[in-house]
């Protein structure tokens, strides 16, 4: 039976394999791909990013020595009044286009899967822009910009208003913990484009389904990080 | 198939001329290269991580020494601790994970070749940006824990710090890049056949440590953003007058800090794990709860991280808590230790060199695994905390510990790697050099410092019954160089004087020794079908080869056609003649790390109020390491 296992390398099952031109090298595991994997390993990395952010600004909540302050008054020596500093009307507009931009992204993937099967001649508009996945794909984008444009708008008005990343805890934490939410917003901006690009030259087909699916897991991970972030750090005061 | 009935030899040549030369090494995809270029870079860095131990303890070996300066003290021994936890013994590890990951389960390659590049190249521009500094009397100097706020600007106003941060910073990346790379591969790059539960422990052991990299270096890498903003944009994370909590620091770097100590650890029980049963020549003992016990350890060593700060006064609460969650661990280390015992037992034990370095880890790692106990105690350990007996436990755990593990990994795996054996009496002059070295080392520090000898100082006086200690202490390290240089002298020699080894030279049953020594660049001619736990040891035990040929025909209707049953390999013929795509050399890995270090070192001039050349050379960086992405993952593999 030995000289039978060592033989198995020239049994037919195993040659018909090579020559059918299949390419016996993606064989994987799992049967996934391994990008999807990796994504998921990196999204848990980020989490614990996440987590230890939130974490410093939960701890840091409340202590700092001078304003101006998140969600209450402050009067300095010179008897200058600062108003609670966080927006939370502009903010949740901003939060709406984020949340938004995630619903196009889903709309975007399934437009690439829904490639390669035919349309009826008689489909309305709906059906036909449901088809374009570069709409979607520009749609996330803009919304993603617009979202990073308000983020912009609201640490130059913050700087206006005295608070700084030097000025106390509050500013630091802050201006840290959501500057790297909105560093990861603008990598996703940048993915999607990227796949745009790659859409608008060589067009995105149904096998290019993975790459998007990736790009969209991490932009929903970036836009769940901010509704943690807007509930404890706008929401709750 | 005619490929391989026929292989035409005139290819080696042409191959082989392409496979040798400095860009060869440069560009390289092949896991074995890579592994290959983290052991030689871990190993140089081991040496100057030693040549700094030297120098610590020639400046105590005597009462009140002037051989260097407190400050060249303060550099010696940061960059001492520094250097050997993130130069040495984790680049050490991920030599072996390189190398054997994929070997060990069946894979012709890891996940992420290109990934895998630039993981070793941001680790060696890191590893040098973090060791140059020393030749300038510049180096960082505020310990290995660096705590804030000691290391912000108020009180290390030097550039010295600068370097520590942005060199820990850039390591961070090339560890969790690694670390996603090898989850994917263990997960998802198994041979058919290979279950989680038939995988050799050295592979079980690695994906644990990838968890543990994956979640443990996230909050020191917070921790350091928010020390680089602190010294570098003037934040007050860690400033007290701002009213900022001096326990930030110690909390953010600890929870890295505890699962970091069994990311040393594991890898080295992996690798003893392999060794035992090959010179016992039985399989090992309890396979199942070695996994389990794994992984209750890799859980249980992020509920432990405030061990290391019960002088702070957390409160009776949170110290009975973390006090009790230590003592907890030490019960699936122990059953290790139980496990490689019963291992051994009744087996027939061979004491070759690897076999005497895995037998002194479980020696020495139980030495120091007990005084672990003893401080998890608090009381004790407010007694024994940065006295000489910490320094005395971690380094049975890290010494006798992770190095035996990593030496007796080298010793084992050196005839796969380069298909030499290496010389066996030097390696038992290096193994008793190192065994006895470290004892008298670090045996008289558990005295020293039970009579007081606090850690970090520089000088001390005599009379107070350290002076016996302090000199065995420096005789022993002495001893361990001497050992140390007669490793390097066989290391190197042995490449091309050694006995030449065959596939399987110790006589183990794992995949990694069915194929040539050194693995051709393929690995395996085709997938092996894997039906047990030692299928080389299944292949020559007559009673079970009827059990894989039968399974086999069953897995060949329901799993990969391709895959055959585990056989010795023993002819050689190039990727191409068997029709194997393998991922093409590419420089541009490194060059994407070069633009991510370019991007963090120009920070440095920040402090200088030399804004324009900050930006530019972080801007520049910044390009080089997108633009070195884009070019990248736009073109092809393989």
């Amino acid at each position: 039976m030995a000289s039978h296992a060592a033989a198995a390398p020239h049994t037919a099952g195993a040659d018909a394999g090579h020559d059918d031109g299949h390419e016996h090298h993606h064989y994987t595991t799992t049967g996934l791909d391994n990008r999807k994997i990796a994504i998921w390993a990196f999204l848990g990395s980020e989490c614990m990013l996440f987590a230890s952010l939130i974490s410093t600004y939960l701890i840091y909540k409340g202590k700092s020595l001078v304003g101006p302050f998140p969600h209450t008054e402050w009067v300095n020596e010179a008897g200058k009044r600062f108003e609670p500093i966080l927006d939370i009307p502009v903010t949740s507009a901003s939060t709406a286009v984020l949340l938004a931009s995630s619903f196009a992204m889903v709309l975007a993937l399934q437009a690439v899967q829904l490639k390669g099967k035919p349309i009826a001649a008689t489909a309305g508009w709906w059906e036909r822009i449901q088809r374009s996945s570069q709409f979607w794909l520009a749609a996330t984008a803009f919304l993603g910009a617009t979202f990073l444009g308000f983020q912009a708008y609201e640490f130059t008005s913050f700087v206006h208003e005295g608070l700084t990343i030097k000025t106390n805890l509050f500013g630091s934490t802050f201006f840290t913990l959501t500057g790297f939410h909105g560093a990861h917003v603008t990598v996703g901006v940048l993915w999607l484009m990227t796949l745009l690009w790659i859409d608008r030259t060589r067009g995105l087909g149904p096998k290019d389904e993975l790459i998007v699916d990736i790009c969209a897991l991490y932009w929903h991970f970036v836009d769940v990080v901010w509704i943690v972030i807007f509930t404890l750090v706008y929401l709750i005061s | 198939m005619a490929t391989i009935a026929a292989p035409t030899h005139a290819g080696h040549a042409e191959a082989s001329s392409q496979n040798t030369g400095i860009w060869s090494w440069i560009a390289t995809t092949d896991h074995k290269r890579i592994g290959t270029l983290y052991l030689w870079t871990a190993l140089f860095f081991f040496l100057v991580g030693g040549l700094e131990a030297v120098l610590i303890r020639t400046q105590l070996m005597k009462p009140n020494m002037g051989f260097v300066s407190a400050e060249t003290y303060n550099q010696l021994f940061t960059m001492h601790g520094t250097t050997m936890v993130f130069l040495a013994i984790m680049p050490l590890s991920a030599a072996f994970f390189n190398f054997l990951i994929p070997l060990q389960i069946g894979a012709r390659d890891v996940a992420f070749p290109r990934l895998n590049a630039f993981s070793y190249w941001v680790y060696l521009l890191g590893g040098i940006f973090l060791t140059v500094p020393i030749l300038f009397d510049v180096a960082p100097n505020g310990g290995w824990f660096g705590y804030a706020p000691l290391t912000t600007v108020q009180f290390s106003p030097g550039h010295n710090i600068d370097f520590w941060v942005i060199g820990l910073q850039v390591l961070g990346v090339s560890s969790l890049a690694a670390a996603f790379n090898f989850i994917t591969t263990i997960i998802n790059m198994r041979a058919p056949g290979m279950t989680l539960m038939r995988m050799p422990m050295f592979t079980w052991m690695s994906f644990v440590v990838q968890f543990l990299l994956v979640l443990a270096f996230p909050p020191i890498t917070v921790a350091l953003v928010f020390l680089l903003m602190d010294r570098f944009f003037g934040t007050t994370f860690y400033a007290i007058a701002a009213g900022a909590d001096p326990l930030l620091w110690q909390h953010l770097f600890w929870v890295f800090g505890h699962p970091e100590v069994y990311i040393l650890i594991l890898p080295a029980f992996g690798l003893v794990s392999e060794v035992l049963p090959t010179f016992s020549k039985k399989p090992l003992f309890g396979y199942n709860v070695m996994v389990y016990s794994g992984i209750m350890i890799g859980f249980l060593g992020f509920g432990v991280w405030a061990h290391h700060m019960f002088a702070v006064g957390m409160g009776a609460v949170a110290d009975s808590i973390f006090s009790m969650m230590t003592m907890l661990i030490a019960i699936p280390t122990g059953v290790k230790i139980f496990n490689w015992i019963a291992t051994m037992w009744a087996g027939e034990v061979r004491f070759e060199v690897p076999m005497k370095f895995a037998i002194a880890l479980i020696g020495m790692f139980t030495i120091g695994g007990i005084s672990g106990v003893m401080h998890s105690s608090p009381p004790a350990d407010l007694q024994q905390t940065d006295t000489y007996f910490i320094v005395a436990h971690f380094h049975y755990v890290l010494f006798g510990g992770s190095i035996m593990g990593i030496f007796a990994g080298i010793y084992h795996y050196y005839p796969k790697m380069t298909g030499r054996f290496m010389d066996t009496g030097l390696g038992n002059l290096h193994f008793w050099g190192n065994l006895i070295g470290m004892n008298l080392t670090f045996f008289p520090m558990h005295f020293s410092g039970l009579y007081g000898m606090p850690r970090r100082i520089y000088q001390y006086d005599s009379g107070q019954g350290w002076d016996l200690f302090n000199l065995m202490s420096t005789y022993g390290t002495y001893l361990i160089a001497l050992s140390t240089l007669v490793f390097v002298w066989n290391f190197v020699r042995s490449r091309t004087r050694g006995a030449v080894a065959g596939n399987d030279p110790w006589g183990a049953g794992t995949l990694e020794w069915s194929i040539p020594s050194p693995p051709p660049e393929y690995n395996f001619a085709q997938l092996p079908e894997v039906t047990s736990r030692y299928p080389l040891w299944d292949l020559k035990d007559p009673s079970k080869t009827a059990g894989i040929a039968h399974s086999h025909a069953d897995a060949m209707t329901i799993t990969d056609a391709h895959a055959v049953p585990v056989h010795e390999e023993t002819e050689r013929f190039t990727a191409k003649e068997l029709g194997i795509p393998m991922p093409l050399p590419t420089a541009k890995p490194l060059f994407t790390a070069v633009g991510l270090m370019t991007m963090f070192s120009g920070l440095l001039f920040l402090r200088n109020d030399l804004f324009a050349v900050a930006m530019t050379i972080t801007i520049g960086g910044a390009c080089m390491f997108i633009g070195g992405l884009y070019a990248w993952l736009t073109s092809p593999l393989e």
